[in-house]
Order: C-alpha cells, then sequence, then structure tokens
C-alpha cells in the first residue's frame, strides 16, 4: 500500500481516506518557503481517515513537510503544495480520491501512435488476408499512394519523436481506460484510410498531379508548422517544472500565428489532415479529419478558457483555434 | 440610487413574467403534441385491428398502415428538437438515439425493402410499438394536466418488461429476414472504384446494426422513456 502520498518525495495516487492534520506547536501561516537555515521546525500530527466511513486507517504522530496531492475543499491541490503554506489553520481534513488504475500519458501517446504507424505499413505492403490473394505484397501502381505512405509514416515517427524528446506533460498520468479509447480510435481510422488508400481499385485524385502537388505543400507547411509550434510551447517551460505561461509568437515565422491562434497546433493538425485528405482524395479520410477536427476545438476552447481565466492580460485578438471563426 | 433599484425590480418582474409565458406556451405545445401522438397511434391500433378482424390474415397489414405508422413515427423527429431546446428534461442524445433506431426500421428496413412487409415479426414489433407510444404518451399528457390515472402510470412502468424484449425479437428477427434480398440487390451500398474511395456494404452493415443491438439496448433503454 504504497499509496498514502505522504512521503515529501514523490506523492502516488492515494486511497480513499481523508487526512485530518494538526500541527504541533502553532504557527503563523508563513507564504515564503522555509529556508534550510530555521532552527525552529514545525511538524505536524496527521490522522489519516476514510472518506466514507470516517474510520480511522493511520495516526502519523510527526510529519514533517508533506505534500499532499488530494484534494482540500472541494478543490483538488497540485503535488507541489505544502501543507505548510496551505490557508488552513491548526486542523485541516483532506480528502483522498482514488483516481483508479492509471498509466502514463507516455506510455499512451507511444502506443496509440505507433499502432497507425504498423497498422498502415501493413496494408501498404498488401500483408496476405486484406486483399484478395493475388494482390499480395504487390505494389500500387499509382505513385500517389507512394507518397501517402510516406507522409502518413513521416507523420506518426515525427508524434513519436516529439513524445520521445519534445513534449513536456503536466500530468504523468491519465485513467487506464483512456489507452483503450484511443488506441480503438487511431487504431481503427487507421485501417479504415489505409484499406482504401492502398486498395488495388483505389482511383487517384480527380485533378492529378496539381491536385496531389497542391495538398503535399499544404501537408509539409502545417508539419513543419505544427513541429515549430510544439518547439515553442516546450521552451515555455524550464525542464522539470509545470509553469504555465502565455505562448507568444517568436523568431520562427510559423509560430507567427499565435497573435490570432490560442492552439495553433491543433489549427495546423487540422491543416495537415486537410492536406492528407486533398492528397488521397478518400472519403474516410475526410471523415477523420473531421471527427479529429470537432474534438481539437472542443480541447481548443477548453485551453483558451483556461488561458483566458488564468492570465488577466491574455491578447483578446486570439481565437481558440480557427482565427477569428472558432 | 432608488431609481436604479426601480429599474431593476421592474426588469426582474420582466424576465419573470417573460419566463413564465414561454413556460405556459411550451406546456401548452407539449400537451397538444402528446394528444395528438397519443391519437395517431391509437388510429394506427385501431386500423391494424379492423385490417385483422376484416380480412383475417395480417398479409397486406402493413401496407395498410404503412403511411400512417411513417407519419406518426417520423413525426417523432420533434422529440429530439423538445429536449434540444430544453422543454424537456431528457438527454438530447438519449433520446435521439431512440428515435434514430425507429425512424431507421420504418424507412430503411420496413419500408425499403418489400419482400418482408408481410413478415411476421414486423407485426410483431409494430404492435408492441403501438402499444408502447399509447402508453407513453397518454402518460406524457396526463402528466402535464396533472391528473395520472395509476393504471396509466402502472402500464408505463411495467408493460415495458415484456413489451421490450419482444419489440427488439420482432426487429432482429425483420432485419435478419431482409438479409439475403439486400444481398441479392446490393441496395444501399457502394462498390470500388470509385473517386471518392470510399465503400459501403448494406449487408455487412445490417449485420452490425444487429449485432450492436446487444449492448445498445441494453443500455441507454432501460433507463429513460
Amino acid at each position: 500500500m504504497d499509496t498514502l502520498a505522504l512521503e515529501a518525495t514523490q506523492p502516488k495516487k492515494a486511497q480513499n481516506g481523508a487526512v485530518a492534520a494538526a500541527p504541533g506547536p502553532p504557527t503563523p501561516a508563513k507564504r515564503k518557503p522555509a529556508k534550510k537555515t530555521k532552527k525552529a521546525v514545525v511538524f505536524f500530527e496527521v490522522e489519516i481517515l476514510d472518506a466514507k466511513t470516517k474510520d480511522k486507517l493511520c495516526f502519523l504522530d510527526k510529519v514533517g513537510k508533506i505534500l499532499p496531492s488530494f484534494s482540500l475543499h472541494g478543490k483538488s491541490l497540485k503535488d507541489e503544495d505544502v501543507l505548510q503554506h496551505l490557508p488552513v489553520g491548526t486542523t485541516a481534513t483532506f480528502y483522498f480520491r482514488d483516481l483508479g488504475a492509471q498509466i502514463s500519458w507516455v506510455t499512451v501517446f507511444l502506443t496509440e501512435y505507433a499502432g497507425p504507424l504498423l497498422i498502415y505499413l501493413m496494408f501498404y505492403f498488401r500483408v496476405p488476408f486484406i486483399y484478395a490473394p493475388k494482390y499480395d505484397f504487390t505494389t500500387s501502381k499509382h505513385w500517389v499512394v507512394h507518397l501517402a505512405c510516406m507522409c502518413h509514416s513521416f507523420h506518426y515517427v515525427k508524434r513519436l519523436l516529439e513524445t520521445l524528446f519534445v513534449h513536456r506533460f503536466s500530468h504523468g498520468t491519465m485513467p487506464l481506460r483512456n489507452i483503450f479509447k484511443n488506441c480503438t480510435y487511431y487504431w481503427g481510422f487507421a485501417a479504415w484510410m489505409a484499406y482504401y488508400i492502398n486498395h488495388p481499385l483505389y482511383t487517384p485524385p480527380t485533378y492529378g498531379e496539381q491536385q496531389i502537388r497542391l495538398a503535399l505543400t499544404v501537408f509539409l507547411f502545417c508539419q513543419i508548422g505544427n513541429f515549430s509550434i510544439h518547439i515553442a510551447l516546450r521552451n515555455l517551460r524550464p525542464p522539470g517544472s509545470k509553469t504555465r505561461k502565455i505562448p507568444y509568437p517568436t523568431k520562427n515565422p510559423f509560430t507567427w500565428i499565435f497573435l490570432l491562434v490560442s492552439c495553433p497546433n491543433y489549427t495546423y493538425e487540422l491543416g495537415s489532415w486537410l492536406g492528407f485528405t486533398l492528397m488521397t482524395q478518400c472519403l474516410p479520410v475526410a471523415f477523420f479529419t473531421l471527427v479529429g477536427f470537432i474534438q481539437m476545438t472542443v480541447w481548443a476552447k477548453g485551453k483558451h478558457r483556461s488561458y483566458l481565466k488564468e492570465f488577466r492580460d491574455y491578447p483578446t485578438l486570439r481565437s481558440p483555434i480557427l482565427p477569428f471563426i472558432l | 440610487m432608488a431609481s436604479g433599484e426601480e429599474d431593476g425590480t421592474v426588469e426582474e418582474k420582466e424576465t419573470n413574467n417573460k419566463k413564465r409565458t414561454k413556460g405556459t406556451i411550451a406546456t401548452a405545445w407539449l400537451t397538444f403534441y402528446n394528444i395528438a401522438m397519443t391519437a395517431g397511434w391509437l388510429v394506427l391500433a385501431v386500423a391494424m385491428v379492423r385490417y385483422y378482424l376484416q380480412k383475417g390474415t395480417h398479409k397486406g397489414l402493413y401496407r395498410n398502415i404503412a403511411r400512417t405508422l411513417k407519419f406518426f413515427q417520423t413525426f417523432a423527429l420533434l422529440e429530439v428538437g423538445h429536449c434540444a431546446i430544453g422543454i424537456v428534461r431528457t438527454s438530447v442524445i438519449v433520446t435521439g438515439v431512440q428515435v434514430c433506431s425507429r425512424i431507421f426500421m420504418v424507412w430503411f428496413v420496413t419500408n425499403s425493402i418489400r419482400q418482408i412487409q408481410n413478415e411476421e415479426s414486423v407485426i410483431l414489433f409494430v404492435v408492441v410499438w403501438t402499444i408502447t407510444e399509447i402508453t407513453r404518451y397518454s402518460f406524457y399528457t396526463f402528466n402535464l394536466l396533472n391528473h395520472l390515472p395509476y393504471f396509466i402510470k402502472w402500464a408505463r412502468y411495467n408493460m415495458f418488461i415484456v413489451m421490450y424484449p419482444l419489440g427488439v425479437i420482432g426487429e432482429l428477427l425483420t432485419i435478419h429476414a431482409s438479409l439475403p434480398y439486400v444481398r441479392r440487390s446490393g441496395m444501399y451500398s457502394l462498390r470500388l472504384p470509385n473517386k471518392y474511395n470510399v465503400s459501403f456494404d448494406y449487408y455487412y452493415f445490417l449485420i452490425i446494426v444487429m449485432l450492436s443491438y446487444i449492448p445498445c439496448k441494453n443500455s441507454t433503454h432501460n433507463k429513460t422513456s
């Protein structure tokens, strides 16, 4: 039962329980962090109660600086909160919430992105049992199909590398059931799209080379844009920290879109998939783009709202995802 | 300031009045709607009984009542609107799924696939729907008029125990009966190659629909209407 989050190091997810903390010698609530050279040390007595039955689960009679990762008065505490600095009197009641089985964000991202990469390639190489046997291991005669495979694979390789080296995650974990939901979505759609693009009866785009060139330009432009935004967001946050700042345009022209949009990474992502739809002229791809756009709009609106709530001086010209429109 | 306070209360009274009139209009409309739907399904019930008494067989019964059935079942789409604008306190999605499942059965199965219209399973689910809808709409009507007879309330909360599984069986059997005709005719299907690089097979779609009855009909339906 390593779940009692009372070590000063890394708090883990806690069991259902309530903590009633009573500091030993009464101390005034200090806003400044205690300096290491201070002689007077505050100890707390911590009583852990079950949130539902109020049974005493455990009593700790000498707790130093503790970092609870559970809620106080209804609002969730952050991992970095220190008991000493919380607005509580000599007693406080903390409630634990069991977040259920968790899985790390990195694991989820890697799994959900590796799937489409491999699945698409299976269809591209026409692995047996997908198409009629006479087509097994053949290659498409249309050059756009090869191009599409390169673009699709590039996109997911980029995502995997970003997950490993670029992104700085606010939360360590998410609920376990998310991995099933997310993987079904990504893998399912990847299979559906790949089936038609790599099909022996695939029809190339109506406007031929012109259409494909334009689509490729849009796709690449947006891939670079998306990457630029990810780098810009990463640079907002020093390594290991969880600071939150307003993103601003940098010297990179691809980030100038920050003037108009709160979540340009989603804008560029939409652009990439629109490019891919145009390139393949495939209705399932259009459908995937639409569903993704709806989800990203929901996220962008949420992010935009929390920016507005957190920063009083947030630029008013910005829209969540589409300049001036959405 | 005194005048400011007066303006405040006048505005409050106006918005309260507006809310009350909106409430009365909504109630009036809903009462009319539910009475109309109860009447419609009653008409359907009477027509079915008359047909059977006159002809002694269920063959041709569906053709006879098809137009009335399609009209009143399609009209039920309004209920999604009622939830959307908030005059009925039910989830839009739940109502939407229920109404869509009915519309699908009526328009995309029994209406389009003529060969199955004389199947017994069709009569089964139409009868079940009629009984259920008459009970449901009269329940809503009486509720809105604040005079709910006990037997309507009893019917609403108890009949579904028998009606619901019977309805599901009727629908499933009907879809199953339609499969050979769908496969042979290739209706509502799109084959490759085409310029949108997509295909759709109604036959397999119907099979998926049948399979989805297991999770879907076990969840939301039991909780509402």
